[in-house]
């Protein structure tokens, strides 16, 4: 790569590499539902794995199993890129799903184009937070069951019942080991976001304003 | 990929190369925030860690804050102070997320469309 370029202050408005858009889609649910398989399973590149500091109201160092001892307290957070060409590039972000992360959501999620809710439909519960908080925020969002293998079939009109889910909130079920079965969840994600907009119910400035 | 918390730790202490600070200066930098170096050589380097100049040469091409840190293996807090401080002297390009984007409609067409092609 040449830099020789780079010695010149560059002069402004011309970019030998204009930077793409970034869009980012989170990947939320229960802690162990699969959010690291299913960013491994789509990213172009090796999940990469970047640490943010540990620093939110109540964060107790006992609370971390086998990082006792550590000056700085991290929390490992996954994501994964997909280019779509070289203007477009897709970011999805893992987001930490237990308690003591939650700090870290309103950072994460600011402009995001929406989540993908999975679910285990052993502990539905688990991902009620999330569920919660998209709501919430009026952020698009999908909720995809995760399907383990023996996991009970449960309807979806089921599942729907027992998260209290709107109509308008699609549900699919999702392998996320499988490329192409977490690229469908995607896509259903990005139609349901379209439609969203089409029929007027995202306004021009979604997901919040930056807490 | 192992654990994080496997992985040896860094030989500095992160927060020390940023003098304990824990926010960066100036406005919010998103995990997908492009940063493009505007320098490459630096003027007067006097204030500056070499980390701060290990962001300027990874950021030739533009570069996510996300990106950013997982290749410079540090926390995105300390990347964020750095960028800031780098920010402060003229020396990078941020181009910000434009959320209101997320409302057009041929932009998420392509995103969808480009998912459908995987």
């Amino acid at each position: 790569m040449a830099y020789d370029d780079f010695d010149a202050p560059r002069p402004a408005g011309r970019h030998h590499n204009p930077a793409p858009v970034a869009i980012k889609i989170l990947i939320a649910g229960g802690f162990g539902v699969g959010k690291t398989t299913l960013v491994g399973a789509l990213t172009e590149i090796q999940p990469l794995r970047t640490e943010e500091e540990l620093s939110g109201p109540g964060t107790s160092i006992d609370m971390i199993v086998g990082v006792e001892g550590k000056r700085t307290t991290t929390v490992a957070m996954d994501f994964g890129r997909i280019t779509i060409n070289g203007g477009l590039v897709i970011y999805l972000f893992g987001m930490p799903g237990q308690e003591r992360f939650w700090f870290m959501w309103d950072d994460l999620s600011h402009g995001a184009l929406g989540a993908v809710v999975l679910a285990d439909v052993r502990r539905l519960a688990d991902c009620f937070p999330a569920i919660d908080y998209f709501e919430h925020r009026s952020t698009p969002f999908v909720v995809a069951l995760n399907c383990f293998p023996g996991t009970p079939r449960h309807g979806v009109d089921e599942v729907r019942k027992a998260l209290d889910l709107d109509d308008h909130v699609p549900i699919v079920a999702c392998d996320a080991r499988e490329r192409g079965s977490c690229r469908d969840t995607l896509v259903t994600l990005v139609d349901h976001a379209i439609a969203l907009v089409d029929t007027g119910a995202r306004a021009p400035s979604p997901s919040g304003s930056r807490a | 990929m192992p654990p994080a918390d496997d992985r040896p730790g860094p030989v500095v202490r992160p927060y020390a190369l940023v003098r304990g600070r824990t926010r960066p200066t100036g406005e919010a930098l998103d995990v997908i925030s492009m940063i493009q170096s505007r320098h490459f050589r630096v003027p007067d380097p006097a204030g500056l860690e070499p980390e701060h100049l290990a962001v300027l040469r990874q950021c030739a091409v533009p570069m996510s804050v996300a990106d950013l840190a997982s290749a410079i293996d540090l926390p995105l807090g300390v990347i964020r102070i750095l960028l800031g401080d780098l920010r402060d002297r003229g020396l990078i390009r941020i181009h910000q997320p434009r959320p209101e984007r997320l409302a057009d409609i041929r932009l998420l067409r392509e995103v969808a469309d480009g998912l459908r092609r995987l």
